[in-house]
């Protein structure tokens, strides 16, 4: 059986989670866009949603805790994919007994626990910094389903870009579409501001019902009136992630498999030969 | 020291039972590209092959699709009896590759590494004893730096720990010592040959540096042109290359050198001639290098 590979996967997702707490790269990674968007957000403090007494602040909280789970997901899973078939990592990987098995184990690890201190940079000084918010055990209960279901909704969207695109200096072209998608996706502003076919094309992506489901769990029920259909719409939200996660699940393992079908010794010294003339002088 | 005394130390052995690599009749083509055309070789247990040959000759594919990391176009192939394309993991436990690593795992300390990675392989057989390993590829003083902040040739050695770890039954080395300095590549030369004599691995190595060959390499394989086009030990193809040796000597004070197929009986006539007058004598098979080049030349001037 297998569980050898699962076991040291998980172990290998830990070790890695550890060492992003050692040195400065990472934590700066884990602490700019927390502080970014904290000071953002308490700019925002002083605006009102329209039609309400509510602050912007409070309401992008939720909303962006919703995102950052989306776009950890996806990114850091992409970034991780790219970057370490490059340096033969998954190589390495590929020459062990279930290695393959043990990486991905261990990246699943890896990412969800990134995408956990993420937001809880976000939620615990949130917390101090916003008033308005509704902390019951139920807002627990929604955070955790909404995480959970949204990790396993973006990682193997991650995993399937990450396969396809080889060079981790092409990221941009993923980048800019998913910055744009953030900024459709009702994260900074209510989505019925916008016009509605920009709110059709947004439903279809995970990031703007991660954003709801944030919401729902943080928000006082009454805030429901300014989302589409004046609800928090909790089925449709667990209908669209699921059917993201359940697509994903079945096209990543395809694609992965036949991107490290094809690595070896000699692509990975071709990528570093590449990599390499790029290096100025 | 003579050059005598370079004479491989363990007389090729005659295959004993299934051989742990088997090749027939390989061919691989990409596109029109004929790179492999008919590869066929043996690898008995405990064996070390060195597989020589010009760039694009055909090297790394030879070795990739035995690692199973390529497929072939044609031909039989069994690794530990088994055809790589169809390997499974319990197989892969069986094998060892060192990869040339470049900045993978940099975050990872030396000695967490190779106990993740052998980690993978207590369901198949027991790993090395991390410690033990980490002193076999004299990194101990460094078993808790990271990797990223090792050396070059510490780097080789952390390659060839991980490539070991698992105590493999069969050792790929692609290019091993390719940016060793000469103490580096001596000590990797003494942990090859501990690894073939104590552990009898069978080790298939390629390289470019003919010396290596010779001193690691109970048998050598020549691939030019896609096919093998000698196999056996230095000695033995020396011999079949009939390549000159070089009788050197000393008389009244004054050096002689002189080339010949047949050393020996000059040697004695040498000694028929002026007997007590020789001194300083030295005898000096051609070395691979010459037989190698010898073997290229003949090659390409039959295929022109």
């Amino acid at each position: 059986m297998t569980t050898t590979a699962l076991r040291a996967g998980f172990q290998r997702g830990l070790i890695e989670l550890r060492l992003s707490f050692t040195n400065a790269q990472d934590l700066w990674g884990y602490f700019f866009p927390s502080v970014v968007f904290l000071v953002v957000m308490t700019l925002m403090k002083g605006s009102v949603i329209p039609g309400t007494t509510f602050s912007r602040g409070s309401m992008t909280l939720p909303s962006l805790i919703g995102a950052s789970v989306g776009f950890s997901g996806m990114i850091n899973t992409m970034q991780q994919l790219t970057v370490e078939r490059e340096d033969g990592t998954l190589l390495r990987a590929k020459a062990l007994p279930h290695g393959m098995t043990g990486y991905l184990v261990g990246k699943i690890v890896l990412i969800s626990g990134m995408t956990l201190v993420g937001i809880v940079l976000l939620i615990v000084p949130g917390l101090f910094l916003f008033d308005g918010l509704q902390l019951t055990a139920m807002t627990w209960v929604t955070l955790l389903w909404v995480l959970v279901l949204g990790l396993v909704a973006t990682l193997p969207i991650g995993a399937v870009f990450g396969s396809l695109f080889e060079n981790p200096r092409t990221m941009g072209v993923v980048m800019l579409p998913v910055m744009a998608l953030v900024g459709t996706s009702g994260i900074f502003y209510p989505i019925n501001a916008l016009p509605d076919w920009v709110q059709g094309i947004a439903q279809v992506f995970p990031l703007y019902w991660l954003g709801l489901g944030m919401r729902s769990a943080f928000l006082p029920d009454a805030m429901a009136a300014v989302e589409i259909g004046q609800s928090w719409r909790t089925w449709e939200t667990l209908g669209v992630l699921g059917t993201w996660a359940v697509a994903g699940l079945v096209l990543a393992p395809i694609v992965l498999r036949r991107m490290a079908r094809r690595e070896s010794g000699s692509t990975v010294a071709a990528r570093r030969e590449k990599a390499l003339q790029r290096i100025p002088g | 020291m003579t050059a005598l005394s370079q004479v491989s130390t363990r007389p090729p052995e005659p295959p004993v039972g299934e051989p742990v690599l088997d090749v027939r009749d390989l061919r691989m083509r990409y596109g029109t590209n004929d790179v492999l055309n008919g590869v066929t070789f043996t690898a008995a247990p405990g064996e070390v092959l060195a597989l020589l040959g010009p760039n694009g000759a055909g090297k790394t594919t030879t070795i990739e699709i035995l690692e199973g990391f390529r497929m072939r176009s044609a031909g039989e192939v069994r690794v530990l009896g088994v055809d790589p394309a169809r390997g499974t993991e319990a197989w892969r436990a069986r094998l060892g590759i060192v990869l040339q690593s470049w900045r993978d795992h940099g975050k990872w300390h030396v000695r967490e590494l190779l106990a993740h990675l052998g980690s993978y392989y207590t369901e198949h057989r027991r790993p090395w004893d991390v410690d033990e390993l980490i002193a076999a590829v004299g990194l101990t003083s460094h078993a808790h730096k990271r990797v990223g902040r090792l050396s070059g040739g510490q780097r080789r050695r952390l390659d060839v720990a991980i490539g070991i770890v698992g105590r493999p039954e069969l050792l790929f080395l692609d290019e091993p010592t390719a940016g060793f300095d000469p103490e580096a590549r001596r000590e990797f030369h003494d942990l090859v040959h501990r690894l073939a004599d104590e552990s009898d691995t069978t080790i298939l190595l390629t390289t470019h540096d003919l010396d290596e060959a010779e001193k690691l390499a109970d048998r050598i394989l020549i691939l030019a042109g896609g096919t093998i086009i000698a196999n056996g030990s230095a000695e033995a193809l020396s011999r079949e290359m009939s390549t000159d040796a070089e009788v050197r000597w000393t008389r009244d004070g004054q050096r002689y050198v002189h080339s010949t197929t047949e050393a020996t009986k000059y040697v004695r006539e040498l000694f028929a001639q002026y007997d007590d007058e020789i001194e300083d004598l030295e005898v000096r098979r051609a070395s691979l290098e010459d037989t190698y080049m010898a073997l290229l030349r003949k090659f390409e001037g039959s295929a022109r």
